[in-house]
């Protein structure tokens, strides 16, 4: 255990280098813009709970691998071990030192930035104006459905599903046949609330709008409530991010977010 | 026997150690009760299944590089999944299904828990065998054929399992939802019960030997915190899995038998409304991660500690803060038993519980830090001899800071709508649950080699190896980390149609496989290693390392009953290096008090 010849101390400096290039290199890598443009109000908040993050835990990382190449660089060129073992107080400080660092940084940035982000996409009841539309999920695509004039969804029932009637509308009720319907599609006016009652036919899914920031599964037996606002002008991509079979990468739509006037003459022109 | 305390369990398995050459060569090295046999056979099985788990791996990996081109030679090799020259979507989620099962269940677990639980426990507390020999003979000849359904399913018609290692109803419920959700995903669930039925066999031996057959001297405080983390990962494991056993009969009960605790009513698959009603999908995904989360920890202790025993060896210096690791180590399973519901937090489970389950995720941050910190301090002060082993163990810090802290984002309620099901989450649980458990692994394969098979392993191909795994692995998932960040989702056969990911589908899925390509190159060197030294003479002495700990004490590798007439006796903790009042530069614990005075 006494060799300490050169190829060793080549190692220890190859390594210290190594840890902090890569240290380095993975934080200001991922601290490039790779998020998709925000375009929900919501998502402002989303995007300072990730920048947030970035800096902190980026900072964390790049901290414990520069102290630890500096160890290992140090210790591998050391000639002796140091005669005093450290004792129950340095052990101790260095203990409750980083506990009260992670529980600032951890619980802190959750409660501060993140749990009120969390309460006004889940707790809040979306304003009253709001446009409604119903999603219903299904291997592999998406049925979209306005309530139409009357403000209401036709009553729907399974045992009437059909490949005409994919979602199962019960036409005999009075509030159904207004109601308008569309495939992987739908149409929202800007910067007013978007409330979506998301259902699936048959397996798991996920609503997934990149760009505002949505994720909600799609529950079958449930009716999920999720609401955000649309704070750009714009054609969006709209993802599953929940795997429901072998076709669960083709479940693109779109959404069409265009201006309160653009939208008031979609409505008329699809019988509104 | 000179000592009158000695256990009466000692003393049979002394005669046992006596009459071993009467031994057939099939009790001997197949159905073995041997610890340190069983112990060498999970191992084994985890480097095929490892090997297995990395061939799916690169087929996914082609498959999302290249999407679009044809590709005539592996439609040669499997005619049916890539017929017509190009995966089929349905062979893929299979391979993204079987990867992570393969990897999880029959790699990690099987490799670091069962391989070196086997192995070190008995050794390191001072014990003879196992508690239950003829149990833990049945802990790996139940993995056989658990492996062996798992690795059937993809002979099966629709294919092996689809619905991702998660499982999750009404996908693998109902088995006309996708065709892996026909056979494979019975066979699929029988292999999981069958891995859980011999983990538990695996854990209450653990849990036993280490409270009731530790060597005279041999307190709680004074084992190497691989047996700590050994202990408390088994008990965990023994509390969180067996639900899952349960909920895996329950959802075969639904596949066959008619009944409903997952199936809500109204469901219309493939062209059929299903007469079930009054289940929740939603109650199978609590169930999983009631094991699943745990699972995590299970893994990732005994990577700690097993990082702590190589470090303190290499450093010459004793573990900092080991009473507090012990602690912290208690703290993260007992939390790691309460904050499931972090993989659940978009899954339409009340936004309340997301958040009790958020504060509850990123408290185990503290702990975890903790211990990080108490690593790279043991370190501190120290004379660092850097070995193919000691290389791995300061990666091993390097992945458990990337990961833990890349955990952050994804305890986090509000951050984690956006990189949920996202390829985030595939970078991080790689660093984790796939890196810092690999990384010990392989730490562990280096240092406890020569007590396991009497040979050292190349040093030179083990620095390749060290070299062509760590600086990979962070390109590979380091980059799905920033894949996910653009939002990439996972478990998608093609993501090239989606326009949000123009910009990064052009270089990172390519980034990606050229660093995966690397890695496997690594890997190479260490099978290359495995075999010329597996080929090579014995040459190992008994305590190459200078270790303190008790395996060392035995011969390399040690006889059946591994002490041979008379047990270890322990005086001292397990980290005695730089004890002033000794000449050397450590103790060893079986050195008595009266000869140098004990620290601990």
């Amino acid at each position: 255990m006494t060799e300490s010849s050169k190829p060793p101390k080549f190692v220890g400096a190859a390594l210290a280098v190594t840890v902090w290039a890569l240290g380095i290199g993975i934080v200001v890598l991922g601290a490039q813009k790779y998020l998709p443009p925000v375009a929900s109000a919501h998502g402002v908040g989303i995007d300072a709970m990730l920048e947030y993050l970035l800096v902190a835990t980026g900072g964390l990382v790049i901290i414990g691998h520069l102290v630890l190449g500096y160890f290992v660089w140090r210790t591998s060129r050391s000639s002796a071990v140091s005669p005093t073992v450290p004792g129950a107080r340095a052990q101790k400080v260095w203990s409750v030192g980083p506990a009260v660092a992670m529980t600032l940084i951890a619980e802190g940035g959750v409660l501060v930035l993140g749990i009120p982000v969390f309460n006004q996409l889940y707790l809040q009841e979306p304003p009253a104006d709001a446009v409604v539309i119903e999603i219903m999920a299904e291997q592999f695509t998406w049925n979209v459905r306005y309530p139409g004039p009357d403000g209401e969804f036709g009553r729907t029932d399974p045992t009437l599903i059909s490949t005409e009637n994919g979602i199962g509308l019960d036409m005999e009720d009075p509030a159904a046949s207004d109601d308008i319907r569309e495939l992987a599609l739908f149409t929202v006016p800007v910067d007013r609330a978007v409330r979506i009652k998301l259902r699936s036919k048959d397996v798991l899914h996920s609503f997934y709008l990149p760009n505002h920031r949505i994720k909600q599964d799609a529950v079958p037996g449930m009716t999920i409530d999720v609401w955000f606002t649309p704070t750009r002008e714009g054609e969006f991509e709209l993802a599953c991010a929940e795997l429901c079979g072998f076709g669960h990468y083709q479940m693109r739509g779109f959404m069409s977010v265009v201006s309160s006037e653009a939208y008031e003459a979609w409505l008329t022109e699809r019988g509104h | 026997m000179s000592s009158g305390s000695e256990s009466e369990i000692a003393d049979d398995a002394s005669v046992a150690a006596e009459s071993h050459h009467e031994l057939s060569f099939l009790r001997k090295y197949v159905f073995s009760m041997d610890h340190k046999v069983i112990g060498i056979q999970f191992y084994l099985t985890a480097a095929v299944m490892g090997l297995l788990g990395a061939a799916l791996a690169g087929l996914i990996r082609i498959q999302l590089t290249w999407p679009t081109t044809p590709l005539p030679l592996l439609e040669k090799i499997f005619p049916v999944a890539y017929a017509g020259g190009f995966m089929s979507p349905e062979f893929y989620t299979s391979l993204v299904t079987m990867h992570g099962t393969i990897m999880i269940f029959f790699f990690v677990s099987l490799g670091l828990v069962s391989g070196f639980g086997n192995y070190l426990i008995p050794l390191m507390v001072g014990a003879r065998d196992m508690a239950f020999p003829v149990l833990n003979m049945l802990s790996y000849w139940t993995i056989v054929p658990a492996i062996l359904v798992a690795a059937s399913s993809f002979f099966v018609e629709g294919g092996a399992a689809a619905s991702g290692w998660t499982a999750y109803p009404p996908l693998s419920a109902v088995p006309s939802a996708s065709p892996g959700s026909g056979t494979g995903q019975t066979l699929w669930l029988i292999a999981v019960a069958l891995f859980i039925v011999s983990f538990t066999m695996g854990g209450l031996n653990y849990v036993t030997t280490i409270f009731n057959l530790r060597a005279k001297g041999m307190k709680l405080m004074r084992m190497p915190l691989t047996i700590w983390s050994l202990l408390i990962a088994s008990i965990i494991g023994l509390l969180a899995f067996p639900p899952l056993t349960a909920a895996a009969v329950l959802l075969l009960l639904d596949r066959h038998m008619g009944t409903s605790f997952y199936l809500p009513e109204g469901l219309y698959i493939a062209g059929e409304l299903l007469p079930n009603g009054g289940g929740s999908p939603l109650l199978w995904q609590h169930l999983f991660w009631f094991l699943g989360h745990p699972e995590v920890y299970v893994l990732i202790l005994p990577a700690l500690g097993i990082t702590f025993d190589v470090l303190v060896t290499f450093a010459r210096r004793p573990a900092f803060g080991y009473r507090i690791t012990v602690w912290c180590l208690v703290a993260i399973a007992g939390l790691s038993m309460v904050v499931w519901g972090h993989h659940m937090f978009a899954s339409g489970m009340n936004p309340l519980v997301g958040e009790f389950f958020s504060i509850g995720t990123l408290l185990i941050t503290i702990p975890s830090t903790v211990i990080g910190v108490n690593m790279i301090a043991s370190l501190w002060g120290g004379k660092l001899r850097l070995t193919s082993a000691a290389l791995f163990a300061i990666g091993t810090i390097c992945f458990f800071g990337v990961g833990g802290f890349g955990g952050l984002f994804l305890g986090n309620a509000a951050a984690d709508i956006q990189l949920h099901d996202t390829a985030f989450v595939v970078g991080h649980f790689h660093f984790m649950i796939g890196g810092v458990t690999f990384l010990a692994l392989l730490s562990g394969s280096y240092y406890w080699f020569p007590k396991m098979f009497g040979r050292m392993l190349n040093e030179t191909l083990g620095k390749l190896h060290f070299w062509l795994t760590v600086v990979p692995f962070y390109g590979i998932f380091g980059t799905m980390h920033f894949y996910g960040m653009a939002g990439a989702p996972r478990r998608y056969y093609n993501l090239t149609q989606y326009g949000f990911l123009d910009s990064v589908n052009t270089w990172m899925p390519l980034v990606t496989t050229l660093f995966a390509v690397a890695m496997m190159v690594g890997q190479a060197f260490f099978l290359v290693n495995l075999a010329k030294t597996l080929m090579a003479k014995k040459n190992a002495p008994d305590n190459p390392w200078g270790a303190t700990t008790l395996e060392w004490v035995a011969s390399s590798p040690p006889p059946h009953g591994n002490w041979g007439p008379d047990a270890p006796v322990v005086h001292r903790g397990p980290y005695e290096y730089g004890n002033p009042d000794s000449e050397e530069d450590c103790v060893h614990q079986t050195v008595p008090a009266e000869q140098v005075p004990a620290h601990s």
